[in-house]
C-alpha cells in the first residue's frame, strides 16, 4: 500500500513539474490535448459510477445511490463543495437509519 | 501526492494499491496541461519552479488564468496554492486524528463523501455532447465489467475508452 502511495505521489509530481518542463509544442498537439479533457471525464464518471451503484465488486442499490442524487441536485444548484458532501453523507445516513 | 481527485482515486480502489496508483497518476495528467498554460504566465525557474509545481492545482490554475494581467496571475497562482497547500492538509490531519472516534463510519454516511466530492469535480467539466457521452460510456462500462475483475481494473477500462475515443476524433 505505501509502495503505492509513494509511487502516485511522485508520478503525480513529476506530471506537474513536466506540465511547467516539456516545450508547449508536445503538449499542444491536439490529440494530447483531447484526451487530457477527456480523461477525467472518463475517470471520474467510472468512479462515481462504481462507489454509487456498487458493494463489495457486486451491483447493488444501497443508500447511497440516495446520497449520490442528493449530491448531483446539489451540484446542480451550484451549492459549495462542503455542502455536496455533507448533503450526501447526511442522506445517506438517514436512509439507512430509517430503512 | 498534493491533488485531491487523485489522493480520493487511489483510496477508493485499496483493494488494488497497484490499479489505484494508475488511476491516481491518470487523474494528475490535467495538472500538466494546467502547467503549460501556466508556463508563459509564471515564468520560473530552479528551486521556485519545484515549488511552483506542486501548487498547480485546479484552483490555483483557475485563479491565474482568470485575471486580465500578468502580475494578478501570478498573484492568484502563488496566493491560492498556498492557501489550498495549508489548508487542505491542515483538513486531512484533522480527519486522520478523527477517523479513530468514529465508531461505524458508514452510520455517518461516509461512504457517500468519495462519489458526492467526484460529481462536484465532474460537474464543471460537462460541456457540450461529447463529455456526456464518455461519461455516459465510460460509468456503463464499469459498471458493467465490476463483477468480473479486480478492483481498479473497471476504472482503467474507461480511462482507456476515453484515450480511444481522443485519439480517434478531431477538434
Amino acid at each position: 500500500m505505501w509502495a503505492a502511495i509513494l509511487g502516485a505521489s511522485l508520478g503525480c509530481y513529476a506530471l506537474k513539474l513536466a506540465g511547467l518542463s516539456v516545450p508547449a509544442r508536445v503538449l499542444a498537439d491536439t490529440r494530447v490535448e483531447r484526451i487530457g479533457n477527456l480523461l477525467p471525464i472518463a475517470l471520474l464518471s467510472a468512479f462515481i459510477a462504481v462507489q454509487t451503484f456498487t458493494v463489495d465488486d457486486q451491483l447493488e442499490l444501497s443508500a447511497r445511490v440516495v446520497g449520490a442524487g442528493v449530491a448531483v441536485f446539489a451540484v446542480w444548484r451550484r451549492a459549495p463543495f462542503l455542502v455536496v458532501i455533507l448533503a450526501a453523507m447526511g442522506t445517506t445516513a438517514l436512509v439507512r437509519a430509517i430503512v | 501526492m498534493f491533488t485531491g481527485a487523485s489522493q480520493f482515486a487511489l483510496v477508493s480502489v485499496a483493494d488494488n494499491p497497484a490499479a489505484g496508483a494508475a488511476s491516481a497518476i491518470i487523474l494528475g495528467t490535467r495538472n500538466a496541461m494546467y502547467g503549460l498554460r501556466l508556463t508563459p504566465l509564471l515564468r520560473v525557474r530552479g528551486i521556485r519552479k519545484a515549488a511552483a509545481a506542486q501548487l498547480v492545482l485546479d484552483e490555483s490554475t483557475a485563479m491565474a488564468i482568470g485575471q486580465s494581467t500578468d502580475d494578478d496571475g501570478r498573484v492568484g497562482f502563488w496566493t491560492t496554492g498556498i492557501a489550498v497547500f495549508v489548508f487542505w492538509n491542515l483538513a486531512t490531519l484533522v480527519g486522520a486524528l478523527g477517523a479513530d472516534a468514529l465508531s461505524n463510519p458508514e452510520d455517518f454516511g461516509l461512504d457517500a463523501a468519495a462519489p458526492a466530492a467526484f460529481i462536484a469535480l465532474l460537474a464543471p467539466r460537462m460541456r457540450g455532447r461529447e463529455p456526456w457521452a464518455v461519461a455516459v460510456a465510460a460509468g456503463a462500462v464499469a459498471l458493467m465489467v465490476t463483477p468480473f475483475v479486480p478492483a481498479g481494473v473497471p476504472i482503467l477500462l474507461a480511462a482507456l475508452g476515453a484515450v480511444a475515443a481522443g485519439l480517434r476524433g478531431r477538434s
